[in-house]
């Protein structure tokens, strides 16, 4: 029977459907949903990792032992599992090893745009894109397959089109998969440069086979029709491609590296104009012209965003949709009603402080009325830009610098920071913003959530023993909606010298929804205070004045604080 | 049955599970279906699609611009700002209710006015449902986005039925009872 299947699930079910018996992962959107799928099957042993680096070696480990594995990541958690993934291209697997890496064309959810593909070529990984659901499933089973045969990890490549749309699937059986037996193999699997230089040869030839097989593989599919127009495409933009051109002829390449040269060069023999139409980088363009292979692409198609069947019928058919210019309020995101951060950075806006911060919710502390961010680049960043910021403008500056972080990202990647602070005698401030969960990508477990992916109890990380055992010289907590505390202790910190750690502590209000009455507002003096929160459950009224909307408020008692008059009650 | 419906609202107002009956019915009918949805943004109150289009064959998840036969609109800011996607004599089923974005809550902005009228210039047909005004009197606020279905599947033709199986199929069974009470006030005044 057929079923309709998010394309991440779909992704789950085919590595189910193979045997894998061991999959790590860290979230990120849009691949989160990979892992929490394949977690409901016992069959499988699923964990979040604290990094994308160590779910990569937990992987490298199963399948070194001989199980089949499968490693999950957004396309920013490839650089963090570059190391071990560049060097597992030459080690090879003994149980396949599946890597599921999630671009994000459009920054629907990230803060870069990069293209994964690259990694594929530079690490000589093969890598497969699915263009629907049906697909995911069916091409993640093949990369097991094929990881196990030409004895590389393999890359399964979606977007975030692909990742969070629905099709049908039709399912099968598990089959499962004994561990291979794990032999010594010092030539294989311990690099150092003189089993690595053997190893290299061994990445070499077995690319150059690939490269002449993937010719043969039926998921690279010529449809010919029309040849006055012929499209190389690959994933979701090939349905984008079916749709706007149902005319023309297509290669649709299911292995987007290597490529299949023989028949991409037979299908331009036979089309009068190629065009490759691909989503971010001209990966597929560039080398089809290193191989002598003219063509077009993003002399018509943008570098950035995604690319829309309205895109491709302006470009290649000049069909001009008729749309109106509007200028309507935006409606961005916000921090929710309740949610813990907002009152931190209500007083680093307040204090008027330079903050480098770090991804997650907090982020949109960066948006007014808050306003309260300098500097977001990557997970983790926030603690070395902190140190960067005194090692180069000197402790004045810091004095006048906080660090902010979340209690996922801190153990990801911040607590290396913090040790590197600590080593090199930094004057820091950093907040841990624990709200005992990682929100942004949807509220996953972590080392200090006391569970684990499959919800079973776990050790709970104690953050604040850690800091002060990695050497801090101060370590302390407030609570997060406890105004006065957190301002009376960021500044006592920032004057203090040596590395102070603020642990502010509240859970995400999301994920307790047993919430007190919402406030109200009587005899409002129309300050303006109020509205500096940025909450979405206080409104501005025509006539200036505060309303809040008791459908919205959580009764979290911060309006209550700023407001000086005492206008607002809680409930 | 083929129709391209889009669904806007505001992130928290139950879109989601709005496109999953949709996918239930298009299962009974023995449809293609495909969803597109909007994940991982966990913080409420952004402004969120869902892309719901059935067909013998579907290719493109999404849609594009003037591709919409429907939309449904959970709030009438969202409709205002996804009218560019409806095709030219579309209907729009729009719930009757405000929420102000951080813009407008901040004074830096005012939420539009006559956004109804604006509406039924753009479009071929347009159903206001009081939904929130429903859902209050069912005593259940998370079914506005039943309330919602209701009154598009009575626009779709949709016997009731039918509509009714595929919310079953849908939502959790202890959920089923109150959201079939909200289905039907759609459906009646739709
Ligand atoms: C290398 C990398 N992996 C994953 C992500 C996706 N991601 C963004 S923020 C975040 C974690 C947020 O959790 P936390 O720091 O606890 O903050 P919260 O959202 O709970 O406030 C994740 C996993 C990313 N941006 N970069
Ligand atoms: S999900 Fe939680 S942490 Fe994120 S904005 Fe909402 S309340 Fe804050
Ligand atoms: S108590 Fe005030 S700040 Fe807290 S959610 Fe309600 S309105 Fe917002
Ligand atoms: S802070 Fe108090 S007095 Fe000032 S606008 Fe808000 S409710 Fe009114």
């Amino acid at each position: 029977m057929k079923k309709l299947m998010l394309g991440n699930e779909a992704i789950a079910r085919g590595a189910y459907e193979a045997g894998v018996k061991v999959v790590s992962a860290y979230p990120g959107t849009p691949s989160t949903e990979v892992s929490e799928c394949i977690a409901r099957y016992d069959e499988v042993y699923a964990e979040w990792a604290p990094n994308e680096k160590v779910a990569f070696e937990v992987a490298i480990g199963a399948s070194f032992v001989g199980a089949r594995s499968m490693v999950c990541m957004k396309h920013v958690g490839v650089n963090v599992a570059a190391d071990p993934m560049f060097t597992a291209a030459y080690t090879g697997v003994n149980g396949g090893l599946v890597i599921l890496a999630a671009d994000d064309p459009g920054m629907h959810s990230s803060q870069n745009e990069q293209d994964t593909r690259f990694y594929a070529r530079s690490a000589h990984i093969p890598m497969l894109e699915p263009s629907d659901s049906a697909e995911a499933k069916e091409f993640t089973k093949l990369a097991f397959e094929l990881s196990e045969k030409y004895d590389t990890p393999v890359f399964v490549r979606t977007t975030t089109r692909l990742a969070h749309s629905q099709s049908l699937v039709e399912t099968a059986e598990r089959r499962e998969v004994p561990l291979r037996p794990y032999v010594k193999d010092v030539s294989k699997y311990t690099m150092m440069p003189s089993s690595a230089i053997g190893r290299h040869v061994a990445v070499e030839a077995r690319e150059d086979k690939l490269a002449a097989d993937v010719n043969f593989f039926d998921v690279n599919r010529e449809e010919m029709n029309d040849p006055s127009l012929g499209i190389v495409c690959s994933g979701v933009v090939y349905q984008y491609v079916k749709e706007a051109l149902p005319e023309a002829s297509v290669f649709k390449l299911g292995v987007v590296y290597p490529l299949p040269f023989g028949r991409l060069r037979d299908f331009a023999s036979k089309v009068e104009r190629l065009v490759v139409v691909e989503e971010l980088e001209p990966f597929f363009q560039n080398q089809l012209k290193a191989n002598g292979i003219d063509c077009e692409g993003k002399n018509l198609f943008s570098k950035q965003g995604e690319i829309s069947v309205a895109d491709i019928r302006l470009k290649l058919l000049g069909e001009k949709l008729d749309v109106e210019k509007q200028d309507l309020p935006v409606r961005p995101p916000v921090m929710c009603a309740g949610c813990p951060h907002r009152g931190v950075f209500y007083i680093l806006n307040k204090l008027k402080v330079t903050v480098s911060a770090d991804i997650g919710c907090y982020t949109l502390g960066a948006q007014p009325p808050l306003c309260a961010v300098d500097t977001v680049v990557c997970m983790g960043a926030s603690v070395g830009i902190a140190h960067g910021f005194e090692k180069a403008a000197g402790r004045e500056q810091s004095k006048r610098t906080v660090a902010v972080i979340g209690d996922s990202t801190f153990i990801h990647s911040g607590i290396t920071g913090l040790i590197n602070a600590v080593y090199n005698k930094s004057n820091i401030t950093l907040v841990i913003l624990d709200n005992s969960t990682t929100g942004m990508t949807g509220h996953q477990q972590h080392p200090a959530t006391g569970l684990t992916l499959k919800q079973e109890p776990a050790k709970i990380l104690d953050i604040v023993a850690l800091c002060k055992t990695v050497g801090c010289d101060s370590v302390r907590v407030v609570d997060s909606y406890d105004l006065a505390e957190v301002e009376k202790t960021l500044k006592e910190e920032l004057a203090a010298d040596g590395v102070s750690v603020i642990v502010a502590k509240r859970p995400c209000a999301l994920l307790d929804r047993n919430y007190p009455a919402p406030c109200t507002v009587s005899d409002c003096r129309k300050c303006g205070m109020c509205f500096k929160l940025g909450c979405p459950a206080i409104e501005k009224q025509a006539d200036g004045s505060a309303k809040i909307n008791a459908s919205l408020c959580v009764g979290c008692g911060l309006c209550e604080k700023v407001c000086k008059f005492g206008a607002i009650k809680e409930g | 049955m083929k129709a391209n419906i889009l669904i806007v609202g505001v992130g928290g107002q139950g879109t989601l599970l709005a496109s999953r009956i949709l996918g239930a019915l298009a299962d009974l009918e023995g449809s293609d279906c495909k969803l597109s949805e909007v994940h991982g943004m966990s913080q409420r109150g952004g402004s969120v699609v869902t892309n719901v289009k059935i067909a013998d064959e579907v290719k493109s998840p999404i849609i594009g611009l003037r591709d919409a036969d429907i939309i449904m609109a959970f709030e009438k800011l969202e409709a205002l700002r996804y009218t560019n996607y409806l095709k030219k004599g579309g209907v729009i089923v729009v719930n009757d209710q405000e929420i102000l974005p951080m813009p407008v809550i901040t004074g830096a902005r005012k939420y539009p006015e006559h956004i109804v009228e604006d509406l039924r210039e753009r479009a071929g047909k347009v159903i206001v449902v009081p939904a929130l005004a429903i859902a209050e009197e069912i005593g259940n606020l998370k079914t506005v986005n039943v309330v919602m279905i209701g009154a598009l599947a009575k626009n779709l033709g949709i016997p009731f039925e039918k509509i009714d199986a595929a919310l079953k199929a849908a939502v959790k069974p202890k959920l089923y009872e109150v959201n079939r009470t909200a289905l039907q006030r759609g459906y009646d005044i739709g």
